[in-house]
């Protein structure tokens, strides 16, 4: 396709700026901070900083538990309690749970199907830088605009934020702006990187590396960016009508000029039901790693367990109403979103299964990712039933807005999600930092951290069947909730004290663990192919992948996986 | 080694440029369909005037311009795959002046609007919700515009190479794309909502 208007023409690229001269100086660490587009470092920033806003957010729960721990404390105020839990919630929504599953999807999709880098490299800075300063914006909130009547005001609607708590009338100053305006910028850059990781999955496999033997890991992350390039956008669209509304008059939500307020729950939960299934994608991508990887067996149902990713997302895009069942919506819609809620149940079923399966009759290894991991089992489990009773209408006109809800979701994300996180930082951090994670370090921090977890949230589901609502800043002592509240608040100093086991443990093992060489764990995946860390580069030599499990065929030329597939 | 070979003969992949297009193109209609929907609940809903049928005119000229312009794109796009430059920057360039036009005319538009039939984004929900989808529109033939632009600079000043041809088809992409919620929402707030 030779053609007389187009000019080849060699651009020089322009020498990259140096500043200091010794390499591993503060100055050429700060520059390949801020210049780099390479995916790895990329990633360890994602979950460096999720980790951050992880602790700021823990923080925040812990002085909402501590004002909660005797009836009528007076630790909190009714404002801070509410500035705290809307931070607490927007924070590990949108600061922890996406930027973790997108510093995962960073480092692991290109290293997992053998390519050099993301698709659009730099895309993928902007997209972290976005995520960055949008949530740094979130927390500015705290100082405010000097010299504004805002001055130091943090969002205090709720991470929902339902209308009309947002108009104007009922939430004067900035604060509903801090939230409206980085959670924008969370949704673009979130967008940016799901862009990314979705043309890299599709675009940059390395040979052979077909859909059908693409890591389920890599499924799964390709799942979570179809659905934040669904959902996200719904996101963005909800801020701007309310930016519209604040400042330029317009009616979307206002009730007196015939706007609806119950639009902006619709609304919003188109958006927010997907993010749920977003939130808890990388759980099922990294558990799906570690149980083969640990148990000496190939996943059980490989193409059971890509069509059940599939359709819990496909689902998951027509289930929003059911956080809105109080609302009162005619008995069709609510039969429909009852029903469809439950359909969920059946593939996330099918892959809990399917885990167990892999699990029986391997030769199980109990370090640390599958001690991780199997604790996610459990506790999924959990979520898993709590949410098949909250999803039918009649039982959640009960429950709905009490501390039941309250005590799902956490089961579903500190239980399900955060566990799964370990999981997988202790089972990759030999492959990015080159390093053995300590295995007494991360026990003690499994059992504070797992005893810690259910003291504080196994009690939640009592208090929500006492009729404790969620949201409440404090209780008057006869209605029978102070021991489950106490015993909840005791909780959250032993997943403190596990969280500084874990936090150690990073710290200590970078420095004192054992080299971990290129294959710690013996595993199958391409990302355990190169070295660890991994060069620049990732691969010397682009490899060829003959079947799911490309280093078995390495390591076992005489009975290599393709034969069967 | 054979099996090498073998595979290398087979193994393509899709444009990375072309695949990223079509994913902003999946994200941006998930955008519109929020504006979309807003629209249609809020239609025959609003408790003041203007209502659409007495101000709406049925926009013929610029719908004309801009569903046209999906065509002389095409044309681009085949001059360019032929290598004839002349006519690449002609047909690119009629596309940049349709776009232009489509502008001029949404704002004379929205002068009259405003300034005649006193309808503002604040007036009603039909005000709220048609400022906001057709502005949102508008708002993407503007960022279409200027990417038109910018390869019809770089043509004229023969900066185009031949890795740029992915570029272009990139940038056609999004164009029709504009011109499809175009479709949708001169269905919508032109044909159906005037009839309510």
């Amino acid at each position: 396709m030779e053609n007389d208007i187009l000019i080849e023409d060699d651009y020089r690229l322009p020498d990259p700026v140096r500043l200091g001269d010794e390499p591993g100086s503060f100055t050429r660490i700060i520059q390949k901070i801020v210049f780099t587009v390479d995916h790895k470092i990329l990633g360890l920033m994602y979950i460096g900083s999720a980790l951050f806003f992880f602790v700021i957010a823990g923080l925040l729960a812990s002085l909402m538990r501590i004002q909660l721990m005797y009836p009528n404390n007076t630790f909190l105020g009714p404002n801070a309690f509410n500035t705290s839990f809307t931070m607490h919630g927007t924070t590990m929504v949108f600061l922890v749970g996406m930027p973790m599953a997108f510093g995962f999807a960073n480092y692991l999709v290109p290293l997992m199907i053998g390519a050099r880098d993301m698709a659009f490299p730099r895309l993928n800075a902007f997209g972290f830088w976005v995520f960055f300063f949008g949530g740094c914006l979130l927390f500015f909130s705290y100082l405010g605009a000097p010299g504004l009547y805002a001055a130091g005001s943090a969002p205090d609607v709720g991470w929902f934020a339902y209308s009309p708590l947002t108009a104007r009338a009922f939430s004067r100053g900035h604060s509903t702006d801090y939230w409206t305006l980085s959670l924008l910028l969370g949704g673009v850059g979130s967008v940016a990187t799901a862009l990314n990781v979705l043309v890299t999955v599709i675009c940059c496999r390395c040979k052979g590396m077909t859909l059908g033997r693409l890591p389920i890991f890599v499924w799964s992350m390709l799942v979570l960016s179809f659905l934040v390039i669904l959902a996200l956008p719904c996101l963005s669209a909800c801020q701007i009508m309310i930016t519209l509304d604040r400042y330029l008059g317009a009616k979307f939500f206002d009730t007196q000029a015939g706007g609806s307020a119950v639009l902006w729950q619709h609304f919003f939960w188109i958006f927010g039901h997907p993010e749920v299934y977003i939130l808890i994608m990388p759980a099922f991508a990294i558990t799906s790693e570690v149980i083969p990887v640990f148990s000496r067996k190939p996943i059980f149902g490989y193409p059971i367990m890509v069509a059940a990713l599939v359709s819990i997302s496909f689902i998951s895009l027509g289930v929003w109403a059911h956080h809105m069942f109080c609302v009162g919506m005619t008995s069709l819609e609510n039969a429909f979103f009852v029903t469809s809620t439950l359909l969920v149940s059946i593939p996330t079923g099918i892959k809990i299964f399917n885990w167990i399966a892999t699990m029986y009759g391997g030769r199980l290894r109990f370090e640390l990712p599958l001690i991780f991991a199997v604790g996610f089992l459990f506790q999924f489990l959990i979520a898993g039933l709590t949410g098949v009773m909250l999803a039918v209408a009649p039982f959640d006109w009960q429950l709905s807005d009490s501390y039941f809800v309250v005590a799902h979701f956490h089961y579903v994300l500190i239980g399900g999600l955060l566990f799964t996180i370990f999981s997988g930082i202790y089972y990759w951090y030999p492959k990015a930092f080159g390093r053995m994670p300590n295995f007494k370090l991360g026990l003690w921090h499994f059992v504070f951290f797992t005893i810690g977890f259910h003291m504080t949230f196994l009690p939640q589901h009592f208090l929500g069947f006492l009729g404790m609502p969620r949201r409440i800043y404090t209780y008057q002592a006869d209605r029978g909730w102070d021991e489950w509240n106490f015993v909840s608040t005791i909780g959250v100093l032993f997943q403190a004290v596990g969280i500084l086991f874990f936090v150690y443990n990073l710290i200590y093992s970078y420095i004192r663990g054992e080299s971990a060489g290129e294959d710690p764990w013996d595993a199958w995946t391409l990302e355990w192919a190169t070295t660890s860390p991994p060069p620049d580069y990732n691969f010397a030599e682009m490899p060829v992948v003959k079947s799911r499990r490309p280093l078995w065929d390495a390591k076992h030329p005489d009975d290599p996986d393709w034969k069967y597939e | 080694m054979s099996a090498n070979t073998e595979i290398d003969n087979v193994w393509k992949l899709p444009s990375h440029r072309k695949v990223g297009m079509v994913t902003l193109i999946l994200a941006e209609s998930a955008l519109f369909t929020i504006f979309v929907v807003a629209y249609l609940f809020y239609m025959g809903k609003s408790l003041n005037p203007p209502f659409p049928r007495e101000v709406l005119e049925f926009p013929l000229l610029g719908s004309i311009a801009l569903f046209s312009s999906s065509a002389t794109i095409f044309l681009a796009e085949k001059a360019l795959h032929k290598g004839n430059r002349a006519g690449f920057l002609f047909w690119w360039g009629f596309t940049l002046v349709l776009g232009v036009y489509f502008l001029y005319f949404t704002g004379t538009e929205w002068v009259k609007l405003i300034y005649v039939d006193g309808l503002t984004i604040a007036t009603n929900t039909f005000g709220t919700t048609f400022y906001s989808l057709v502005g949102l529109h508008a708002f993407h033939v503007v960022v279409g515009v200027m990417l038109l632009l910018g390869i019809f600079i770089a043509g004229i000043r023969n900066r185009l190479k031949a890795s740029h041809t992915e570029h272009v088809e990139a940038i056609s992409y999004y164009w029709h794309f504009v011109d499809c919620i175009w479709i949708v929402v001169l269905s919508v707030v032109y044909i159906i909502s005037v009839r309510v």
